[in-house]
């Protein structure tokens, strides 16, 4: 176990390393200057020479890359251009929305996956299934914004229960939870789909399997031999989804974040990239490329508490 | 035990008895006792209304080939058939009702009690994410309402009866930590752990190496006798329930069509189709005499194999296993050489080797002068093809047989196009006894005999000098084995065909080879004339190996 976490861990920090050494070489070498689209087109050169020299433009990349890495490891993720504030509290803002969202929206789409993937893979080529199916291909076909326009309409507009957008803010954190909660329903509803399916194509599985006959032979009737033979088997395919899923809800909610006016992480990076505000760019991918990669490792290390022929191999 | 029943006092199976008791008195003591079982599949039918009787503390071996509803009328008794499966008649285990009528409820609580069953995969029949300690109790816990300390007492109990005591398999081990006889040791355990009265086991040592599956043969005879179990034995091999059954039924095709007390049954075959069977498990080929040997095909000198583990702990230097620890071996034009060894002994590390799919880390093989390694010319390749054991997952099932008997031309700096590839495949296929016109077909509508033929139509496409079987007819029933026996000895009459024959089956080593070599931990321990090594072998191995081998009664006292 020991020699497998340290092994993950190693295969961590050397992603990370080359991850900021590609993402400042690809925002690098993308075409636009900062200094000059933040002055317009027609601003003379010694100004434009003025604010590269102000932005630390004109130094040479290498001391820049290391400048940049150094910053983050200390939690200084420099100066936007554009807003002139410090990186770290414009991303620090964000996060607060963002991470609550995606916890929030993945928290969501297991409880709602876990029961309907059993029941699917129980009730298999019955009505229980066929319903279950039905659910999650509509939830899968249907986008994410059309819901979140729905829930809108629905909870918002016509019965009033929830707020139709923005965010208060965690002075109230009821309040706060409560503005989230259809943001979160809107981007767990197709998670929960993709959920449920894999779960129940998983279960269905392991249903094959030699052990769950085995199962059957001692006594157990097919529900105990499905609860608890063959989840724990079918949960590795699961938490890989599971993974994938917290990244994309992470950054990926930039639309949901715009149905709902929400101050998050996709609508930052957006504006940056529409502003040239390379350094917030660079700064949130990489924040993102660390998330990913630590979500990674977690569902390494999960797998290893579900499976104990992986703590052995590495 | 069972009270009495004597609604059934005739047997009416034409005076095939079991051994034990007489008429009347014995019926008492009938523990399972199945009338008339009829099962289809999808309306197809499977078992043709099948009547046995096992009596308490008796063994009933089932056997017959691959498909003739033995595994189906198990899964019956069980009540554990496919979904589409569909039973009628009547199952009773001593004075119970018929199980085929009982609700799944019902039968939930007589499985693991009253009928423990023990599969033929020990390697996937264990769940791999519970230690085995769980798995066993598991059983207990269902049935009784023993606390969790109780019922894993006395699994560690029941896993000490087995022969795996909890000083050195605790209870916390997982399933991938023991070897396959080990895990089958688990299988019994939870099988037994209630002490259930009749217990089914389905090919329980097929997949295991002779030696281990005597010792697993040894306990389910010594469970049988010292707890009074029944045990219904289904397996294929006539062999291993020779001296173990108390009687033998004969399967064909969804019918019992001999069923005698075992020595009688041995003695007398009156079905055909018993004789046939019998006769097809010690099928010797009519190999053409052997040839004074001449230059050496292929050479393996001093080679070694170590693959490195993965580290035990961070920055240490990672352990490596020797898989080959330097083994030598000739094989002459023409000669038909065996390769014998329990599972892991390295047999197919050498064969890979040879192959020249794996480095080597010490000595050299040389085929027809050339170094073999892999990334040798694709004519020294070519020489070289192979035979494998799986005739249904050594095939790409989207390719027609005419793509898959050509692929090694492309071995050939200049490989046959249009007519004449054509011809070449056709001329492979008639080889093995196929028709041409197989060629445009899949895979899929052939046998597991058939694909071995066009397994080896594919390995003969290059006219190569040296076939490499390995464990080429181990899958295979015995009747469709004996048929590939005598066609690969074709091979040797007709092309002058020399072959390494890796098997664990030391009758099918013995038919089909002159030389033999007996491997064990990366070495090879003794080698000669292969009647002279299994019927006189010196080295203590291989005379663990050949007196474990199952051995079927004597035929000469069979009239032909």
């Amino acid at each position: 176990m020991l020699a497998y976490l340290t092994r993950r861990l190693t295969s961590l920090i050397l992603s990370l390393a080359v991850a900021s050494l590609e993402i400042f070489l690809v925002v690098e070498v993308a075409p636009g200057d900062p200094a000059r689209f933040m002055l317009g087109i027609n601003a003379r050169p010694d100004t434009v020479a003025a604010l590269r020299a102000e932005l630390g433009l004109d130094v040479p990349r290498v001391e820049r890359y290391l400048a940049w890495v150094g910053g983050m490891l200390t939690g200084d993720f420099g100066t936007s251009y554009t807003y002139r504030a410090p990186v770290t509290e414009m991303i620090a803002d964000r996060l607060w929305v963002s991470l609550p969202l995606a916890l929030y929206a993945l928290a969501l789409s297991t409880v709602l996956a876990f029961p309907a993937g059993l029941l699917a893979a129980a009730k298999r080529g019955r009505a229980g299934d066929y319903g279950v199916m039905a659910g999650t291909q509509l939830g899968i076909a249907i986008p994410n914004f059309w819901f979140a326009m729905l829930l809108v309409l629905l909870f918002a507009i016509n019965l009033g229960w929830f707020s139709a957008g923005g965010f208060p803010g965690w002075e109230n954190p009821a309040l706060a939870i409560k503005s989230l909660t259809l943001p979160a329903v809107a981007l767990a509803l197709p998670q929960a789909a993709i959920l449920a399916r894999v779960l129940r194509s998983a279960l269905i599985e392991i249903t094959g399997e030699d052990f769950m006959r085995t199962a059957r032979a001692k006594g157990l009737t097919r529900g105990q031999a499905l609860w608890r033979h063959g989840l724990r088997n079918a949960l590795i395919p699961v938490l890989t989804i599971l993974g994938l899923q917290f990244s994309f809800l992470l950054a990926g909610a930039i639309i949901i974040e715009q149905v709902f006016f929400l101050p998050g992480l996709g609508r930052l990076i957006f504006q940056s990239i529409s502003q040239r505000d390379l350094i917030v760019v660079e700064s949130v991918v990489m924040l993102l490329v660390f998330a990913v990669i630590m979500v990674n490792f977690l569902t390494d290390l999960a797998y290893a508490i579900v499976d104990p022929r992986l703590r052995r191999r590495a | 035990m069972t009270s009495s029943d004597t609604a059934h006092s005739s047997r009416g199976r034409g005076g095939q008895r079991p051994p034990h008791g007489s008429e009347r008195a014995s019926d008492p003591t009938t523990l399972l006792r199945a009338r008339d079982l009829k099962v289809t599949i999808a309306d197809h039918p499977v078992i043709h209304g099948i009547s046995f009787d096992i009596a308490p503390g008796e063994i009933l071996a089932l056997t017959g080939e691959s498909g003739s509803g033995k595994s189906m009328t198990a899964l019956a008794v069980m009540g554990l058939l496919p979904d589409r499966a569909n039973a009628t008649g009547s199952l009773t285990i001593g004075d119970g009702e018929n199980l085929l009528a009982l609700p799944e409820k019902k039968l939930c609580t007589l499985r693991g009690r009253e009928m423990g069953m023990i599969f033929q995969e020990p390697m996937t029949a264990l769940n791999p994410v519970q230690t085995i300690g769980r798995q066993v109790s598991e059983t207990i816990r269902i049935h009784t309402a023993v606390p969790a300390r109780e019922a894993e007492i006395r699994a560690a109990e029941m896993l000490a009866r087995v022969g795996l005591p909890p000083d050195r398999f605790p209870l916390s081990r997982y399933p991938h930590e023991l070897s396959g006889g080990q895990r089958q040791r688990v299988g019994i355990a939870m099988a037994i752990a209630l002490r259930p009265r009749l217990l089914i086991a389905d090919e329980p040592t097929t997949a295991l190496d002779v030696t281990t599956q005597a010792q697993i043969l040894d306990l389910l005879k010594s469970l049988v006798a010292e707890e009074g179990m029944s045990l219904l034995m289904i397996t294929h091999d006539l062999a291993v329930v020779s001296d173990m059954a108390d009687r033998i039924a004969v399967m064909n095709k969804g019918e019992i069509v001999e069923e005698a007390p075992a020595a009688q049954l041995f003695r007398e075959m009156r079905h055909p189709y018993t004789r046939t069977l019998f006769e097809a498990s010690q099928h010797r080929a009519d190999l053409p005499p052997e040839q004074p040997r001449t230059e050496p095909l292929l050479k393996v000198e001093g080679a070694r194999r170590a693959y490195a583990l993965p580290r035990t702990r961070p920055f240490t230097a990672r352990p490596t296993f020797e898989a080959l620890k330097g083994v030598d071996l000739t094989l002459h034009r023409g000669e038909r050489l065996g390769l014998v060894g329990e599972s892991g002994c390295g047999k197919s590390t050498l064969t890979r080797a040879i192959l020249g799919l794996e480095p080597l880390q010490g000595g050299t093989i040389t085929a027809f002068g050339q170094q073999v390694s892999p990334d040798m010319p694709a004519a020294t390749r070519a020489g070289l093809q192979v035979v494998f054991q799986d005739p249904y997952g050594s095939f790409n099932p989207r390719h027609r047989v005419r793509r898959l008997i050509a692929e090694p031309l492309h071995l050939l700096s200049d490989p046959p196009q249009g007519r004449a590839r054509d011809e070449a495949v056709a001329e492979a296929l008639t080889a093995v006894g196929l028709s041409p016109d197989d060629a445009d077909r899949h895979i899929h509508a052939f046998s597991g005999g058939q694909r071995q033929r066009i397994a080896i139509a594919r390995a003969l496409i290059l006219r190569p000098e040296v076939i490499l079987f390995d464990e080429a007819v181990s899958a295979l029933d015995v009747r469709v084995r004996a048929q590939i026996l005598d066609l690969i000895a074709d091979l040797s009459r007709d092309y002058g065909l020399a072959w390494l024959f890796i098997s664990h089956d030391l009758t099918v080593v013995r038919s089909i080879t002159d030389r033999v070599l007996v491997m064990q931990e990366g070495r090879i321990v003794e080698e000669g004339p292969t009647a002279q090594i299994l019927d006189a072998p010196t080295h203590a191995y291989t005379r663990k190996l050949v007196a474990a081998a199952p051995r079927l009664p004597e035929i000469g006292k069979i009239s032909t």
